[in-house]
């Protein structure tokens, strides 16, 4: 017999029980709808112990990685530690900022080193908290193996969050963090895949340590990345990316300017420039990071021209 | 006893081959597109599996009553026969297409139909 243990209560799974039949019976409310490992209403996390893989059918790869899994048609094999997603609240640990070095005017390079080290992936997030119980979002720009975190700061209009990073953060002090989070990351599983990408201002961050990761795993398929901005002052690492499309015959760089000083870049949105380029999209993965109506409507365009909703991966955050 | 439906059309697989015809199908209609995107689309494409599952008549837990209340706020916004035929001709397209046999199709045309008045809350 299992143990499932919930909100720091631990309870017995009956053999013939599914987790959320034993949590219900011991009162443990979990939203659920078809009880079929369908509608995926009931889908938890088990931060110890392995759920049956029958119990992961339908999710997305990076979420069956993480623990995820279907409680309504889980029959537990082991003990599990399980959280509802949503009420998944990470220890904070402090981080030392290291280095801070400006892109431009509006973009930030920030690293820093936790004290306790987290296992990420890039393209995953962390929060920052500030003392006075601020909390934003910012997606890691960084490799698994960089002994530091990277992230890119946007300074926005009226952006408390990002205007204290921009000016009063200095090396040497220290900020709260919690993460990982998120499921936007790279999986070896289909090294021939095509991956589309398309992120706008600093969505760059995540997909910079994604492709990073997808060409050191050696990725095979072809890799096309179009960054965007209103203007050319909130594009950053040019070079840089232009350089890894030198060096790699499989990646593919453009990027786009919205307004009219355009000179020297492809002329338009991101997004569409994408989907005009690449109409048929069965087969592909897709990572979309930045403004979030560029997400959502992204999102929806890139399913109708064929990608698997599976596969489509994006920032599930406001940037602010 | 003979197979379930749901078995003969290919169980869960034949689900998960189905919900993102069916999904793109739906997204793409305007005559019912309106109904369907939700802020989350993929919470919407999951409750998709749900609608599929249950018109391939395979486990479920859905009474004609969820599928009153479950439907209840669309109807408040204009839900009728007419977008009720659309999602029964989407979902007989997108099985035309995945090549699943006529009878079958005509099986699972027949439990959808059987909730209309459940899903218009007459
Ligand atoms: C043909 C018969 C129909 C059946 C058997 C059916 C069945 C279902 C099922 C099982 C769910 C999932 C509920 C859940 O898991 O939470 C669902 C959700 C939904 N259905 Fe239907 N449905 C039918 C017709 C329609 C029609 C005609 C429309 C609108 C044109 C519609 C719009 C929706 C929407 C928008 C949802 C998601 C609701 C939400 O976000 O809460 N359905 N349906």
């Amino acid at each position: 017999m299992a143990k499932i243990t919930y909100a720091e209560q631990s309870y017995e799974c009956r053999n013939d029980e599914s987790v959320l039949q034993c949590l219900t019976r011991h009162g443990v409310e979990l939203s659920s709808s078809c009880h079929a490992g369908v509608c995926q209403t009931c889908m938890i996390k088990a931060t110890t112990g392995t759920p049956p893989a029958d119990a992961q059918k339908g999710l997305k790869p990076q979420l069956q990685q993480q623990g995820y899994f279907l409680a309504c048609v889980c029959t537990p094999t082991e003990d599990l530690t399980v959280v509802n997603p949503d009420e998944d609240v990470m220890p904070q640990i402090a981080a030392t900022v290291i280095d801070k070095t400006a892109f431009n005017d509006a973009m930030l390079r920030l690293r820093i080193k936790p004290e306790t080290s987290i296992d990420y992936h890039p393209g995953q997030f962390v929060n920052i908290h500030r003392d006075d119980g601020l909390v934003r979002s910012y997606s890691i720009a960084s490799q698994a193996n960089d002994d530091y975190i990277e992230l890119h700061i946007e300074r926005l209009p009226e952006g408390r969050m990002s205007g204290w990073l921009h000016d009063e953060i200095a090396i040497g002090d220290k900020i709260n963090i919690d993460g990982p989070h998120g499921e936007c990351f790279y999986i070896d599983n289909k090294p021939d895949q095509n991956l589309l990408m398309v992120g706008t201002g600093s969505g760059l961050a995540p997909l910079w340590g994604i492709i990073q990761e997808a060409l050191a795993k050696n990725h095979q398929g072809e890799i096309h990345l179009f960054h965007g901005s209103h203007s050319a002052q909130k594009l950053y690492l040019i070079n840089e990316l232009q350089q890894l499309a030198d060096n790699h015959a499989n990646f593919f760089y453009t990027p786009c300017i919205s307004g009219p000083e355009n000179k020297g870049f492809k002329a338009g949105r991101a997004n569409e420039l994408a989907l005009s380029q690449f109409q048929i999209l069965g087969g592909w993965r897709i990572f979309l990071c930045g403004h979030p109506d560029m997400v959502n409507d992204t999102k929806k365009k890139t399913f109708l021209a064929g990608a698997s909703f599976n596969e489509i991966h994006a920032d599930p955050f406001i940037t602010q | 006893m003979s197979e379930s439906l749901y078995d003969r059309i290919g169980g869960e697989a034949a689900v998960n081959a189905a919900v993102d015809v069916f999904y793109r199908k739906v997204l793409a209609d305007d005559r019912i597109n309106m109904f369907f995107e939700g802020v989350d689309m993929e919470k919407q494409a999951a409750k998709q599996k749900g609608f599929l599952t249950f018109a391939f008549g395979g486990p479920h837990n859905y009474t004609g009553k969820d599928m009153r209340e479950g439907h209840a706020h669309l109807v408040a916004k204009g839900l009728n026969d007419s977008h009720f035929d659309a999602v029964m001709e989407n979902l007989g397209a997108t099985l035309t297409e995945l090549g699943v046999p006529a009878d079958l199709i005509a099986e699972a045309a027949a439990i959808a139909e059987s909730t209309r008045n459940d899903v218009l809350g007459k």
